[in-house]
């Protein structure tokens, strides 16, 4: 305990002491860098990239294949050519990234006739894509071990990490999958597992700053609408002839549905603010995070053009809050797997609705509608 | 803003990854843990019962052991008190035997004692007769030496024949 005080205070000292390095640095190669662009770094950190940036050098990317379909045909190249903002031959076509202005702000666009059209498809490995796989092999190499592990020594009790992982996959199991799918929870339990041990992974992935983390996976809206659609795909094709009637054919006064179909009309349209519920929420709260953590981290830099006592100051405020808002991060991120998890398993479990049990199609909707208000 | 627009790419190989990782875990993964745990919770489950089966039994030994030596002892006070009542009967039997033996010696003994007595006191009477005839004899003799003494007698005796008539 003592140990972890000290070495806070430390660590808030060197805060302190390093903006005034730099200040100092700063001032004497000119007042060319008056402000900082905050807007920009906090969208470069929270957006995606070509290549992956190196820990503490700002310039240096590790280089990551763009794969792009242009004019004639198929390319695939180091991103290392582009990143620098210079322009790429590859073979006739020519590549280079959009600049700031451009209407594809940082995108790989080809150049014909000197102008910038956006490849058909540019299915680049970047550094999100990276990361997501970094993320997949996370995942299978701690759930493998698991089960390599009951494979071998299953009668044993779990120990160590074996343990910490069975504890949490029973957690979800036996907490969320089974209490709300009942006897369908073994045929769901898999899909739904796999999404939370990967929504978990990702948002911690996230919160390392460096290498292999720092790609902000979750709070990109392209990953939780994959995982959402999915969730959507799953709960729709698997779902009751009960659950469709509901949909189409509710039990609701006749006038609700005749002339005018109100109530198929709002059913329907809720289908689909499901997934999209899913999406958001995912999304908008590790985004939220993040920028939270970055705002902070770049209010130091901010009040940096007043002077080193209150940079100083700044920093150590700014630190401590920092570090307080990645370990509330680390809480959130398993809240947020949980909860995509659960509200899947619910959406789920609506689908799978039979018409004889009425009592349970009420309980069941009910926390799938506050769910979202409460947590969003 | 860019940040509200999914990327294609970033789309596609998410499906992808997610693809490849479900059909992993899906195939390989889950089944076996969730087949591990439920087996462990089985076994425990057996455990469980094996256990409060055998502790039921170990309760019931003890039960049963303590029965069995609370009979013993019931049946080692019953031996003791019978062979307590043997004895006295014993005892009783042996005295009563050599109560009547004794009574039968004694009462032989009497007999003989008795007969004895009578025989001695025959004999004796008999002796006693024999003395006093030879005593007699003897005085008679000694009285009877002189004339004097006998014409004496023979007057007294005849007076008192006499005097008897």
């Amino acid at each position: 305990m003592n140990r972890n005080i000290f070495t806070t205070i430390a660590l808030a000292l060197l805060a302190m002491i390093l903006p005034l390095g730099a200040f100092a640095s700063e001032h004497n190669d000119g007042e060319k860098k008056d402000g900082i662009d905050a807007q920009g770094i906090i969208f470069e950190h929270l957006g995606d990239g070509y290549g992956w940036e190196v820990p503490f050098n700002h310039h240096k990317r590790m280089p990551l294949p763009v794969i792009v379909w242009g004019s004639d045909g198929l390319h695939v190249f180091s991103s290392s050519r582009v990143t620098g903002g210079e322009i790429y031959r590859d073979g006739n076509a020519e590549f280079k990234i959009a600049g700031k202005d451009s209407e594809y702000k940082g995108k790989v666009v080809e150049i014909i006739d000197g102008k910038e059209v956006k490849p058909t498809i540019d299915i680049s490995i970047t550094k999100n894509v990276c990361g997501v796989f970094i993320a997949v092999l996370l995942v299978i190499w701690a759930i493998m071990s698991v089960a390599h592990w009951h494979r071998t020594q299953g009668m044993k009790g779990p120990r160590k990490m074996v343990g910490a992982i069975e504890f949490v996959i029973l957690f979800i199991y036996d907490g969320v999958i089974k209490p709300t799918l009942k006897d369908k929870a073994n045929k769901f339990a898999p899909y739904l597992l796999t999404v939370f041990f990967f929504i978990l992974i990702m948002n911690l992935l996230g919160l390392i700053v460096i290498f292999p983390g720092g790609a902000n996976l979750t709070g990109n809206i392209a990953v939780t609408l994959v995982l959402a659609i999915i969730t959507f795909l799953i709960t729709n094709l698997f779902a009751t002839k009960h659950y469709w009637k509901e949909i189409f054919n509710p039990d609701v006064p006749w006038w609700l549905k005749y002339p005018l179909p109100i109530m198929p009309i709002i059913e329907i349209f809720g289908v689909f603010t499901k997934p999209a519920a899913l999406t958001v929420r995912l999304f908008a709260n590790m985004m939220g995070g993040h920028m939270i953590v970055i705002v902070l981290t770049l209010l130091i830099f901010i009040f940096a053009a007043m002077g080193p006592v209150v940079t100083g100051a700044t920093a150590v405020v700014s630190v401590i809050f920092s570090v307080f808002m990645l370990l509330i991060d680390v809480l959130v991120s398993f809240i947020q797997a949980y909860v995509f998890t659960m509200l899947s398993t619910l959406f789920i479990a609506l689908g799978q609705e039979e018409g004889h049990h009425e009592k349970g199609h009420d309980k069941a909707e009910e926390p799938a509608k506050t769910q979202p208000a409460t947590q969003g | 803003m860019e940040l509200f627009t999914p990327d294609f790419g970033l789309i596609f190989w998410m499906f992808v990854s997610f693809a490849i990782l479900f059909v992993i875990l899906w195939r390989w993964g889950w089944p076996a843990i969730m087949k591990g745990v439920s087996d462990r919770a089985d076994l425990i489950d057996k455990g469980v019962e094996y256990a409060q089966n055998a502790k039921e039994q170990l309760d019931h030994a003890r039960e049963e052991a303590d029965k069995y030596i609370a009979d013993a002892r019931r049946q080692q006070a019953d031996m003791l008190r019978e062979a307590d009542k043997m004895k006295t009967q014993i005892i009783e039997e042996a005295r009563a035997a050599a109560q009547t033996e004794a009574k039968k010696v004694m009462d032989a003994a009497k007999v003989s004692i008795e007969q004895d007595r009578k025989e001695a006191q025959q004999q004796f009477r008999n002796e006693v007769s024999t003395f006093a005839l030879d005593i007699a004899q003897k005085v008679v003799r000694n009285q009877m030496k002189d004339e004097k003494a006998q014409e004496k007698l023979v007057n007294s005796l005849l007076d008192e024949i006499e005097k008897q008539n």
